[in-house]
């Protein structure tokens, strides 16, 4: 059973209200097909990935990247039902779309520090903390119904 | 997983624009690294891991050093920090699972002080760097 504390939680939605979730959404996913290049086996329609420039500008890149951080919204909504939320998902990403959940992982460290650049010394320790305890949570829930 | 020119060269290139701050990205990393990854802490039950631990700082400062260190001898890592390397092999055992953890709160504060010096391509540079410390710290363990 998870436990937030109320400090927790506020880190978390207080932090989310001023997050432009299109711009983050696809420098998260950019960044991860930059980073780790090995992630781009899972988007091989989309176009264009051979340099830096070409993900960032990729139009299917920031498309997508916007509709994965959407769906963290809707963990954030439901922060004591991570498992309920990313149920549908999990069989997704598992049964049709075979994604490894370690890339759940990159993902979220990689949006930690998309965060991190973003809100500067706001991002404290504190913030941090929460906040890498969420994506561990989200990765763990989207990985949950794997077989 | 090897260092291209470019890596090597953004690499450099950061460590130059940290300057005299990386003494205080390293404590700040270390603190970064006890708040978010709790079992870290069990290394260093002889520490101060309070708030502004002047143990902390040092640490961090001596953290720090190793890095500047291996970023300034980028093309023999290994040569650069064999003595850390045997120093961890020996007698420190961290287990080789800290090491990306406390590499994730560099690049924390590196994006936090920082964030234009963080393009995507010094990111990839700097991750891959920090990889390749970790992995010569732990070369020996076995």
């Amino acid at each position: 059973m998870v436990q937030w504390t109320a400090e927790e939680k506020q880190l978390i939605t207080g932090l989310w209200g001023r997050v432009s979730v299109e711009e983050c959404g696809a420098e998260a996913l950019a960044r991860l097909l930059i980073v780790y290049p090995w992630t781009q086996r899972f988007f091989d329609n989309f176009g264009n990935l051979s340099s830096p420039t070409a993900i960032l500008g990729n139009p299917k890149v920031r498309a997508h990247g916007k509709k994965v951080l959407t769906s963290f919204g809707e963990a954030i909504k439901n922060l004591d039902n991570l498992k309920g939320t990313y149920s549908k998902l999990s069989e997704l990403h598992c049964d049709k779309l075979h994604v490894d959940p370690e890339n759940f992982r990159l993902l979220g460290d990689i949006l930690i520090i998309v965060l991190a650049a973003h809100f500067t010394k706001d991002f404290t320790p504190a913030c941090q903390a929460a906040w890498q305890k969420l994506v561990g949570l989200v990765a763990h829930a989207l990985a949950r119904k794997y077989h | 997983m090897v260092l291209s020119p470019a890596d090597k060269s953004n690499v450099k290139a950061a460590f130059g624009k940290i300057g005299g701050h990386a003494e205080e990205y390293g404590a700040e990393a270390l603190e970064r690294m006890f708040a978010t990854y709790p079992q870290t802490k069990t290394y260093f039950p002889h520490f101060d891991l309070g708030k502004g631990s002047a143990q902390v700082k040092g640490h961090g400062k001596k953290v720090a050093a190793a890095l500047v260190e291996a970023a300034n001898h980028i093309d023999d890592i290994a040569g650069a920090l064999s003595k850390l390397s045997d120093l961890h092999a020996q007698k420190l055992r961290v287990d080789p699972v800290n090491f990306k953890l406390l590499g994730q709160c560099f690049l924390v504060v590196v994006a936090c002080h920082n964030p234009s010096l963080l393009t995507p391509e010094v990111h990839a540079s700097l991750d891959k760097f920090l990889c390749a410390v970790g992995t010569v710290l732990t070369a020996k363990y076995r």
